[in-house]
């Protein structure tokens, strides 16, 4: 255990030197933790969230070293938009089997995840599909959480004709399917590039995190501090930003991780219908729509766009699920 | 509780509204309707031009076009598309196959996912837990159009081939029994020994019934057979027993067995109505069983314990009608299969075009149909079900009123049916509301894939073409059922949960 030992303060010197000392007898000590360092420990402890950690921090560091970002060349030689000769019918050259199991050792070969078609590497492809789904599942769940905050705080703190007209206009977008309101935008903003698209689409989301954050506001503004607060002359918004949202940060930054899980799946299912991302942009799920025919005669352009998807929903939904258990304990264990 | 319903209705036709306002001004903006008639010649161009403004009324500002579609809908005609078809027209027939697969989807997510779920719950820490939890999180990060295009791929063209010569390989046969066994073996409580003793047996009974079944190539001609109908309904009334009221008394378990009797008597004597009924017939039988087995449950059960026969009798009834019911479906099978041309499991559109057959071979044509996409479906909203009642009957399971009914003895079956799973539930009311959003999404995705021509299409032709007409008739049905079933959920959730009305 790595934790620091808290300074005695005060008063409590005293007491809590003796307590060390009596417990320092048995072979433990007394450590004091913030309710961050609380929060660390929990979540580092947790198997699943530390798995998806790490699945995750290899697929975005892949992702981005192996083709480079914008002007920064990455260690992948191909280009993903360079069409070439087709090498073997295009199969994958990658090999993880080890000789001794009859494989070929381990080695990338010229294009791990084979070719399409047309000859450009698939490996360079894939990899692009992942940057431009990253970056868009990554801006949506920044621009819902934004919103839904806002929205949800705004509402539950000031109650009355606010908090009517705010939820309503919850209400409104919850009634329209996701797929049909985000499919509409997608349209409209086609061709605008995936940042624009990327903002659109997570102003379509936040919905579900504007009435979680609302609930929690409801109950955090009858606490006696946020009225000792109003009573000295805080100002509303000093109240909401300082005393109110830290106390909701747990809620709020579990449901915008598992908020980046579902705009994964949202953007993949609207790029693989064609209302999402636009040639020449590539997505995962464009790479899937493109090149879902080929699923007998060529399955792994079918597959790794698939692998890819399903690697990064599962490893952010898994930290999601550490988050939530670090931050609340009461819903792990059974008082028994 | 009926001005609160009132005031809930009330709100939910505004929001409606609202949202239709919304989505009809976006879908004005998607594409310009005019583009394919500006690509024309000269000649054609310009009448072409005046044809479609005409008929969509483009130089009216979005407003007036709204309020003409909204007094039109509110008669029931939902306009004209692009090329001046009706809209009604294109609705009917999209609505029907939509509606069963969201529908299907939905029952069996919520049946088969609460029930994971309490099992879970009830056996938490436990390997299946686990392995639940882990399977739910995979289920929870499948993109659906992937799924769907491999269950095409592996459950439709390489089962139907399979079908062709229906011999398990060994391999597959042991990896089933396994699975079996080793649900079995982690669903049962108690030391090691009958943990071991219940994987032993369910594996080998597994692997020798696949091994018959296999032998005796019963996948070509499936049934089941009197004995078997027989056996499995007699389970069932044990099964219910057990569920509604346990096994201390007899009368609950005698009525259920007079109703599995009364089933067993009708599988035969019911022979030649069932032969080619059609469907009013069918729930007409299902009305008279709950009739009988009512009374069934009444008498056998007297003054003491009616309040548990009564259901029992009534849940076995159905079940043996359901038992026979798969039966007959089964045994249409052989035929069925050979009138499609030996491939029952289909992976394009929603039926096989001018199907002529029975009650039970049509039954059979949907079926094959309706399978995988609801397959795909269920698989991904599944994994929300099974985590939230897990979650929401481990939340009940910590409070007082269970331990205080332990400690006062009640039995284990008492505490969990009576006391945890009637408030455990409770929560899964609005679950359903907000996922129906989410089916019906991906309801569009799945027959995207599976190439029916429903609702989706409504969709995708309209944003193709710039025409609002089609989109609002696939936003009126699915927004309605959003909207409809958030205002049940809410007001089911006040019935069930008086905390809401008082606060």
């Amino acid at each position: 255990m790595t934790t620091q030992n808290a300074e005695p303060s005060g008063t409590a010197k005293a007491p809590a030197a003796a307590g060390a000392a009596a417990d320092a007898a048995q072979g433990m000590s007394i450590v004091a933790r913030s309710q961050g360092q609380l929060v660390r420990r929990r979540f580092l402890r947790h198997r699943g969230a530390l798995a998806g950690m790490i699945l995750f921090f290899i697929v975005v560091t892949l992702a981005v070293s192996s083709i480079g970002a914008g002007p920064i060349p990455g260690w992948w030689d191909k280009d993903p938009t360079e069409t070439g000769q087709v090498v073997a019918a295009g199969r994958p050259t990658l090999s993880v089997l080890p000789e001794f199991l009859g494989g070929g050792g381990f080695h990338l070969g010229e294009h791990p995840f084979g070719q399409d078609n047309i000859g450009r590497d698939y490996f360079a492809l894939t990899m692009r599909g992942t940057q431009v789904s990253l970056v868009i599942a990554l801006l949506t769940g920044l621009v819902a959480t934004l919103v839904g905050t806002l929205v949800g705080a705004v509402a539950g703190y000031f109650r009355g004709w606010t908090e009517s007209v705010l939820m309503r206009i919850t209400d409104v977008v919850i009634a329209i399917p996701t797929l049909l309101i985000a499919g509409l935008i997608g349209v409209i903003v086609a061709g605008r590039g995936i940042v624009i698209f990327a903002v659109f689409l997570g102003l379509c989301l936040w919905t579900q995190i504007a009435r979680l954050v609302r609930g929690e506001v409801l109950a955090l503004r009858e606490k006696e501090y946020v009225e000792a607060a109003r009573s000295v002359g805080t100002r509303s918004r000093r109240i909401i930003f300082k005393h109110i949202l830290p106390n909701t940060m747990g809620v709020i930054i579990v449901s915008a991780t598992l908020m980046i899980a579902s705009a994964v799946l949202t953007e993949t299912a609207l790029s693989f219908l064609g209302l999402g991302v636009q040639a020449p942009d590539t997505s995962l799920g464009r790479l899937i729509s493109d090149y879902r025919t080929a699923l007998t005669v060529r399955p792994w352009l079918f597959y790794w766009p698939g692998a890819f998807i399903i690697g990064i929903a599962l490893s952010i939904n898994f930290i999601g699920d550490g988050l939530r258990d670090a931050f609340d304990p009461r819903q792990t264990r059974v008082r028994d | 509780m009926l001005v609160f319903i009132a005031r809930r209705l009330f709100v939910s036709i505004w929001v409606f509204l609202a949202s239709s306002v919304l989505v009809f001004v976006l879908s004005t903006q998607v594409r310009d309707p005019l583009a394919e008639a500006r690509g024309l010649p000269d000649s054609a161009r310009e009448s072409k031009i005046a044809e479609i403004t005409e008929r969509m009324h483009l130089d009216d500002s979005v407003l007036v076009r709204y309020f003409r579609w909204l007094s039109d809908a509110l008669t029931g005609d939902l306009g004209t598309n692009r090329q001046g078809q009706s809209v009604n027209t294109m609705l009917e027939s999209a609505f029907s196959a939509t509606m069963q697969l969201i529908i299907g989807a939905t029952v069996l997510s919520i049946v088969v996912g609460i029930s994971i779920g309490v099992i879970s719950a009830l056996r938490q820490y436990t390997a299946l837990d686990q392995t639940v939890t882990f399977v739910a999180f995979i289920c929870f990060s499948l993109p659906l159009f992937w799924v769907g295009t491999l269950l095409k791929q592996f459950l439709a063209i390489d089962f139907n081939d399979w079908l062709a010569d229906p011999v398990i390989s060994p391999l597959f046969i042991g990896a089933i029994s396994l699975f079996a066994g080793l649900f079995c073996g982690s669903v049962v409580l108690g030391d090691r020994r009958t943990r071991l003793i219940a994987f032993a047996s369910s594996t080998g009974a597994m692997a020798v019934l696949l091994a018959v079944l296999s032998a005796a190539e019963w996948f070509a001609d499936p049934g089941l057979g009197p004995i078997v109908v027989a056996l499995t309904a007699v389970a069932g009334a044990v099964g219910f027993t057990t569920l509604v009221g346990g096994l201390e008394w007899r009368p609950p378990l005698q009525a259920a067995l007079v109703a599995a009797a009364l089933g067993i008597v009708a599988y035969f004597a019911l022979d030649p109505v069932l032969n080619n009924p059609q469907l009013p017939t069918i729930i007409g039988l299902a009305l008279l069983t709950v009739g009988i087995c009512f009374a069934v449950g009444w008498y056998v059960g007297g003054d003491l314990y009616r309040r548990n026969a009564v259901p029992a009798a009534i849940f076995t009834g159905l079940f043996a009608g359901a038992v026979i019911f798969t039966d007959r479906m089964l045994q249409s099978f052989a035929d069925y299969s050979e009138s499609v041309g030996g491939r029952p499991v289909s992976t394009v559109g929603a039926e096989t075009p001018n199907y002529e057959g029975t009650f039970w071979e049509s039954g059979l044509d949907s079926f094959g149909h309706l399978a995988l996409p609801t397959l795909a479906l269920v698989l991904i909203s599944l994994a929300t079900y099974t985590r939230y009642t897990r979650a929401s009957m481990l939340e009940v399971m910590n409070q007082d009123f269970v331990r205080t009914g332990r400690a006062k003895g009640l039995s284990e079956r008492a505490v969990v049916t009576r006391h945890v799973l009637r408030n455990g539930l409770i929560p899964i009311t609005t679950l359903i509301a907000y996922d129906i959003g989410t089916i019906v999404g991906g309801a569009v995705v799945t027959e995207q894939v599976f190439g029916w021509s429903a609702m989706g299409s409504l969709l995708f032709t309209g944003i193709e073409q710039g025409d609002p007409m089609p989109i609002m008739a696939f936003f009126v049905v699915s927004g309605g059922a959003i909207v409809l079933f958030n205002m049940i959920a809410d007001i089911a959730y006040a019935f069930l949960d008086p905390r809401i009305r008082l606060s």
